[in-house]
Parts: C-alpha cells; sequence; structure tokens
C-alpha cells in the first residue's frame, strides 16, 4: 500500500466499465455527465479501482444497489450480516494491502459495522464503510431506521463524512479513501442519505479533494535519522521492536536488510507475525503476555529499543513503569500522537518505517564506521535464552488433543504461502506461537481490539483478494458462534474457506484466567461443545447445512488426514472440528498488572533472571 | 493541576465541535471553557479552549487534536504573550441604599450597566479571568440573582497572526 499524498490514487486502466463510465467516456469531456448520487459513489469506486465490496442492502441504500446490480466491474458479496462484511473488508485489505470496502444500510445495518470499524481503527486497517441513510429532510425526526453513524463512529474513525447532496459524491468518496489508505491507515464512513442517492448532479472527474488539515508527514528529519543512527551504532543491547505498522508500510524488505545489517535481534508483536521471517536466526519470536521467553526478556535487558511501527501497547509492555527499564528509544511511527504516548522517545522519529528504513541503511552505515558495533555478549544471553526457553507445550493429561500440536499441524502442512485468520483467545496466541510465518499478510487477527468472530469473515476476505491461496480460518468454538452465518455467503459465492475450530468446549481464555486467577471458578465459561458434553450445537451438522464439507477430529490419526481432505477440497468450505483439551493453557505468561521480569514459561515456573 | 489556553483554526463543518469536544472526554482531558466563532477567514472557525491538564501531558492532546481532519492547526497561548479576555453579564439585588455602591463599583472595575430594574442591575463586564472573578467577588454581598458567562478569547500579542501561515500553504 502506499503511504504517498497522491491527491487521488489512480486506478488500473479498465477495458469493461459500468454503464456510469461507458456514459462518461461517451460524452465529450467538457461536458461531464450527469449521474444520480447513487451512480456516482459507483462511478467514484470504479475510478479509484475498488473491484470488490462486501455488504447487504436495506431501504437507505436501495438507490445505490441498483446502480451496483448493473456494476462488470466491482464484484459484490451478499453478506448474511453487516458486521460479516466489515471484518471480510479487514481481512481483503490485510491480506492483500489493498483498500477494503463495506456497506450496508441506515439504522440497525449502519450500526452492525460498528463493531467492524472499531476494529480497523485499533488495527489501522484501510477501510471504507458507506453507509445509507434516511432522507435528509427526515434527519433528525427519529425516522424509521435512523441512527446518527458518523456521529456513533466518530471515536472509532480516521474521519467521517455525511453527504446530503449528489454533487458531493465524487470528492468525497475520493477524500475518503486518500484519508483511509494514507498516512497511518484506518476506517473512513461515508453516510448518504437517500435523497442524496436519487437527485442528480454533474459528475466531474478527477473531483478536487480539499483537506488542508490533513497532511501526513512520511519524511523523516535527516537529524533524527543521524541520532538515531548513532544510538544503533553504539548499542550493546539493541532490540528491533517491530509492530503492525510494518506490515501496513510494506516495510519487510527495508527490515531484513537493516536486521541483518546491524546484527540486532528482532522482535514481532501479534500484529507484526510475519513482517520478519520466522525462521531467520535473528527473530527471537512475539514479546508481550504470551510472548516467548526470549523476546519478552530481551526487551526487558535491553539498552536500546528501536521501535518501528509499534505503539507499546499494554499487552506488550505489562506495567509500564517495569519495561525495559535500562533501555534508550528510538520510536519510527507514522502518527505523531503514538511517540510519547506510552513511553518517552530518546529519538522520536515521525515517517513512513519504509522511508525512514531506507534512510537509516545508509546512516547506519556511517555511524557504525566511526564507532564498530558490538553486541557478541548480547547474542551470547539472547541465544542461551533461546535454547534454555524454546517454546512449547505438554500434551494433556485429560487423553484429548492438544490443541497447540493441532495448530502446528496445520501451519506445517498448508506452509507460509497460506494465510491464517484467527479469532480472539486462546486459540489466537496459539495460531501467533505455533503457525511458523515468513511473509507479511500471512497472518490476521483482530490484535488491538480483541474481535471474537473476526476469523470466518476475515478468512472469507482474504479468499476473495488471493483466491488463488489457501486461506484458514483458526477459529475457537466460541468465536465461531459469533459470525458462523458467513459460510454461507461462502458457499453461495464460491469462496472455499477452510475453518478449523479449535473445540475446547468453553471460552478458553477466560477459563483460563479463572483457573489462574479466580480459583478455578469457572463461571458461565461452559460452551457445551465438546468432549463429554450435548455439543449443541453440532458443528458438523452445521457445516453439512451451510453446504460446506464437516469433519470431525478427536484423535491424533485423524489430524493430518483431515487437513490434507481440507486442503484438497475446492469447490466448498471445509470445517473442521478438532475436539480438543479444554485444559490446555497459553503459555509463556505475564500476568496482568506485572512486569514483564515476571514472565512464566509454564505454571509455577519463572525462568532465571538474568543477573549482571 | 495546571490550564493552558489553546487556540484551534478549524474548518467549519457539521459536527466539527462534537469531533473536539469528544476528543477531549475520551482522552481524559477537562475542558474549564470554550468559546466558539468565525475567523476573518470564510469557512474557518476559531476555537479558544482552556484545558485542565492532570497526568497526561498537554502533548497528547494536542497531537490527538492535529489528527483531526478538520482542524488546521493548535497554537497554545501563553499569557504572558498574549491578550485574554471573558466577557460576562450579571444580574445583581440592588435597592435604594445599595444601588449607588454598586455603581461605583462599575465605575472602578470600568463595567457596565446595560439594564436597570427597581430592584435589580444587568451589568456588563470584560477583562482577564482575575478582574472577572474581583468583580464577582465585590458584587458577591448584594446578592447575585444570575450569571452568563463567556469562554475566555484570547489573541497572540505583535503582528503574527495563526491563520497566515495555514492560508500560505
Amino acid at each position: 500500500m502506499t503511504t504517498e499524498s497522491t491527491p487521488v490514487p489512480n486506478p488500473p486502466a479498465r477495458a469493461a466499465a459500468g454503464k456510469a463510465t461507458s456514459a462518461a467516456s461517451a460524452k465529450a469531456a467538457a461536458e461531464p455527465p450527469i449521474l444520480t448520487g447513487s451512480g456516482a459513489i459507483l462511478a467514484s469506486l470504479e475510478r479509484l479501482g475498488v473491484t470488490d465490496v462486501f455488504g447487504l442492502p436495506g431501504g437507505a441504500i436501495m438507490p445505490f444497489y441498483d446502480e451496483l446490480m448493473a456494476s462488470t466491474a466491482i464484484r459484490h458479496i451478499l453478506v448474511r450480516h453487516e458486521q460479516g462484511a466489515g471484518h471480510a473488508a479487514e481481512g481483503y485489505a490485510s491480506s492483500s494491502g489493498r483498500l477494503g470496502v463495506c456497506i450496508a444500510t441506515s439504522g440497525p445495518g449502519a450500526t452492525n459495522l460498528v463493531t467492524a470499524i472499531a476494529d480497523a481503527h485499533m488495527d489501522s486497517v484501510p477501510m471504507l464503510a458507506i453507509t445509507g441513510q434516511v432522507f435528509s429532510t427526515s434527519m433528525g425526526t427519529d425516522a424509521f431506521q435512523e441512527v446518527d453513524i458518523t456521529g456513533i463512529t466518530m471515536p472509532i474513525t480516521k474521519h467521517s463524512f455525511l453527504v446530503t447532496k449528489p454533487e458531493d459524491v465524487p470528492g468525497v468518496i475520493a477524500a475518503a479513501v486518500h484519508i483511509a489508505t494514507t498516512g497511518r491507515p484506518g476506517p473512513v464512513l461515508v453516510d448518504v442519505t437517500k435523497d442524496a442517492q436519487q437527485k442528480s448532479a454533474p459528475f466531474i472527474w478527477p473531483p478536487k479533494i480539499d483537506l488542508p488539515g490533513y497532511r501526513p508527514v512520511t519524511k523523516a528529519h535527516g537529524k533524527q535519522i543521524q541520532a538515531a543512527a548513532q544510538l544503533i551504532a553504539e548499542a550493546r543491547k539493541p532490540v528491533l521492536y517491530v509492530g503492525g505498522g510494518v506490515v501496513r508500510a510494506g516495510a519487510h524488505r527495508e527490515l531484513l536488510e537493516f536486521a541483518e545489517k546491524t546484527g540486532a535481534p528482532v522482535v514481532t508483536t501479534l500484529m507484526a507475525r510475519g513482517a520478519f521471517p520466522d525462521s531467520h536466526p535473528q527473530q527471537l519470536g512475539m514479546p508481550g503476555m504470551h510472548g516467548t521467553v526470549p523476546a519478552v526478556l530481551a526487551l526487558q535487558e535491553s539498552d536500546l529499543l528501536i521501535a518501528l511501527g509499534a505503539r507499546f501497547d499494554d499487552r506488550v509492555t505489562g506495567k509500564v513503569s517495569e519495561f525495559a527499564p535500562g533501555a534508550k528509544v528510538i520510536h519510527v511511527d507514522i502518527d505523531p500522537a503514538e511517540i510519547g504516548k506510552i513511553r518517552h522517545a530518546d529519538v522520536p522519529i515521525v515517517g513512513d518505517v519504509r522511508e525512514v528504513l531506507l534512510d537509516l541503511l545508509p546512516a547506519y552505515d556511517e555511524a557504525v564506521a566511526a564507532h564498530p558495533s558490538d553486541t557478541a555478549d548480547w547474542w551470547t544471553r539472547l541465544k542461551t535464552l533461546k535454547s534454555q526457553y524454546p517454546l512449547g507445550y505438554t500434551i494433556p493429561e485429560d487423553g484429548q488433543l492438544s490443541p497447540q500440536w493441532v495448530i502446528e499441524k496445520i501451519g506445517e502442512l498448508s506452509g507460509p504461502e497460506a494465510v491464517y485468520a484467527a479469532g480472539v483467545g486462546q486459540h489466537q496466541m496459539w495460531s501467533a506461537q505455533f503457525v511458523k510465518y515468513e511473509r507479511p499478510g500471512a497472518w490476521l487477527n483482530s490484535g488491538g481490539a480483541g474481535t471474537m468472530g473476526y476469523a470466518v469473515p476475515a478468512a472469507m476476505g482474504a479468499k476473495v483478494a488471493q483466491p488463488d491461496r489457501l486461506v484458514w480460518a483458526i477459529d475457537g468454538d466460541g468465536c465461531f458462534q459469533m459470525t458462523n452465518q458467513e459460510l454461507a455467503t461462502c458457499t453461495i459465492n464460491n469462496i472455499p474457506i477452510k475453518v478449523a475450530i479449535i473445540n475446547n468446549s468453553s471460552l478458553g481464555m477466560v477459563r483460563q484466567w479463572q483457573t489462574l486467577f479466580y480459583e478455578g471458578r469457572h463461571s458461565f465459561t461452559d460452551l457445551n461443545t465438546g468432549h463429554d458434553t450435548v455439543m449443541i450445537p453440532d458443528f458438523v451438522k452445521m457445516a453439512d447445512a451451510y453446504g460446506a464439507l464437516g469433519i470431525r477430529v478427536t484423535t491424533p490419526e485423524e489430524v493430518e488426514p483431515a487437513i490434507r481432505l481440507a486442503m484438497e477440497t475446492n469447490d466448498r468450505p471445509v470445517v473442521i472440528d478438532f475436539i480438543v483439551s479444554r485444559d490446555a493453557m497459553v503459555w509463556p505468561m505475564v500476568p496482568q498488572g506485572v512486569g514483564n521480569s515476571q514472565v512464566q514459561y509454564a505454571r509455577d515456573h519463572a525462568p532465571d533472571w538474568y543477573e549482571e | 493541576m495546571t490550564y493552558h489556553v489553546l487556540s484551534l483554526l478549524v474548518e467549519d463543518k457539521p459536527g466539527l465541535l462534537t469531533r473536539v469536544a469528544g476528543l477531549f472526554a475520551r482522552r481524559g482531558f477537562n475542558i474549564s471553557s470554550l468559546a466558539v466563532g468565525t475567523t476573518e477567514v470564510e469557512g474557518l472557525s476559531r476555537i479558544t479552549v482552556v484545558v485542565q491538564v492532570s497526568g497526561l501531558p498537554l502533548e497528547q492532546i494536542t497531537k490527538q487534536l492535529n489528527k483531526l481532519i478538520n482542524v488546521l492547526k493548535i497554537v497554545e497561548l501563553d499569557s504572558s504573550q498574549a491578550v485574554e479576555r471573558e466577557h460576562m453579564l450579571v444580574k445583581v439585588r440592588v435597592d435604594n441604599s445599595t444601588r449607588s455602591q454598586v455603581l461605583e463599583a462599575v465605575n472602578l472595575f470600568r463595567a457596565r450597566v446595560v439594564d436597570v430594574a427597581p430592584d435589580s442591575l444587568v451589568i456588563e463586564v470584560t477583562g482577564d479571568t482575575p478582574k472577572v472573578e474581583a468583580f464577582l467577588r465585590v458584587l458577591d454581598p448584594y446578592g447575585i440573582k444570575e450569571i452568563a458567562q463567556s469562554g475566555l478569547l484570547a489573541i497572540g500579542r505583535g503582528s503574527k497572526s495563526i491563520s497566515e501561515r495555514v492560508l500560505k500553504n
């Protein structure tokens, strides 16, 4: 995705254009065609290069849907719930780096998008949400299906627009896409009243985009680059703390080059899994609450954090006052508000992380020539940690399948070119830990918002964006029950995703906390979907009802054949119900509210703290 | 706790005030005074806000405000480098024995009487916050019946203008 500030993104040339486009070319350039507001939405999207949208029609967006039906340039996927459209747009965007688009009607249609919009806001996903609104003359009267969606989404969008006149449509759509895809990406909502969709106006393209208050800084100050290079060359215990910004900026190649040049160890946050290859010897894994011991302790013991597109989330830092106490900080982010928000930055760098890395490469060469870097002792320590505390798991005592092993197998058999979308909870952490990621865009999850139900629709969106890739939704039995209706969408529209339900019959992460911190009082976390229960619903029958292939797996011998069968089945979606042990826990773990030095490798087992 | 005066140059768009006010509330900053008005440039408004800061640094709120698409510029005005004014209308109880004393106070503070009734006066007073507060303390013994107060207005001293550079770009 580009982060340069081009006023209007140039769409690819298109042979088969919609009726609006052909109408436009038929007339002389001097005289713009007259389009309805809804025709203008469609023509604008087509000219901006949008090829796929997810949505569900209703009263206030019907004029637009009438136009959309005639479009040959845009594929519309009819979802079964608007939240599904939102997460599908997110999965589409996160896997491919392109803009994701979702559409809903006014009122409940729009509010059903809210969770997905909030999710995209937290994880900086470039997304355009288009909603219908009641007639402008009815607004403010509590009209049928009226809600103030621009008001509701104000805190969870990068920006929002209300359009009440057809002539404003092209400018607003172009501005919305520009805002969503540049700088720090994020969701932008465009609410269009029904009368603005119905009335006509001249369609002028390209429109003038007037955003005097929006100028994202992409190029960093030279002085700061020098200062950063100097600190990195002098550091004895540097760590590259890599966040999701590296994925969004497409800076993985520059990161690899910079990491190899400096020899610094790399930790990749939950949002950055895949930004740096897991197979690389400098990779220490994921930091944070469920991070690897080497990643967590590397940050703790470091003398210099080089934060790249990372935002010092509380799940990474633990107790902030005890986080990386001896480290100076170089903080690179395209969003100035992230710098210094949680942790003071000794060298703040505002800019696009790819451009910053490109500038840092020669600057580091110069700095290190004058001051040779020495990280030999640091690597001795890190290699000890890596060999002492590898990621691992124990086989469950109850004889049930090990969820970590199942997830590891899925990763092994599917490989790094596949896409893995996870829900939220234990299965998400295990998927972040035990699948090996080698490329950005391979790992999709709801990191900031923690939205259960993200996996199935996000996988659907990823499969639409990249139909040739194998796409897994690794889901929990709780998450799956929140958004599985999109399996119908997948079957009907020939989007053959694979769903692996890691079925531990409970809201597993909550149950784990109850076991550890609430004296084992498992309050309302039993879902009765797994081993030794009534198994309601029966996920295999459910898959069958949706026209998907349903497979139940209860023993280790069945695991590999089931995964292989899923990979070979491409005429419909596949759902594998892996019945796993409910007692498996996510380790390592830093309990909430304590410093990261308290990381526990396994229950009641903390690693030896480094003493100098 | 400290007070800061921020001057925001913003595009005059629907919902703008909600965006600004909502951001303060959401990020845990208290607004103690707010004044909104037009500017010398059509389509641009100026918001003067006095913000109470405790804990989080002021920098965080200015950076977050800068992310609002319709906010063009934010300046913190230091009271030594700026002119600050509040405007207040006060309705005070008077009778034949107190009227002249109140009028004397009005003269001392260079305030103005804008409405006269047998048992009350409406007085208009303009000044910086300490002056307005002092005037209220003087009137208090007579019985203040009602107050309507504007937010603080502030403008930098000297020839520089906050809208100049924005418009050049």
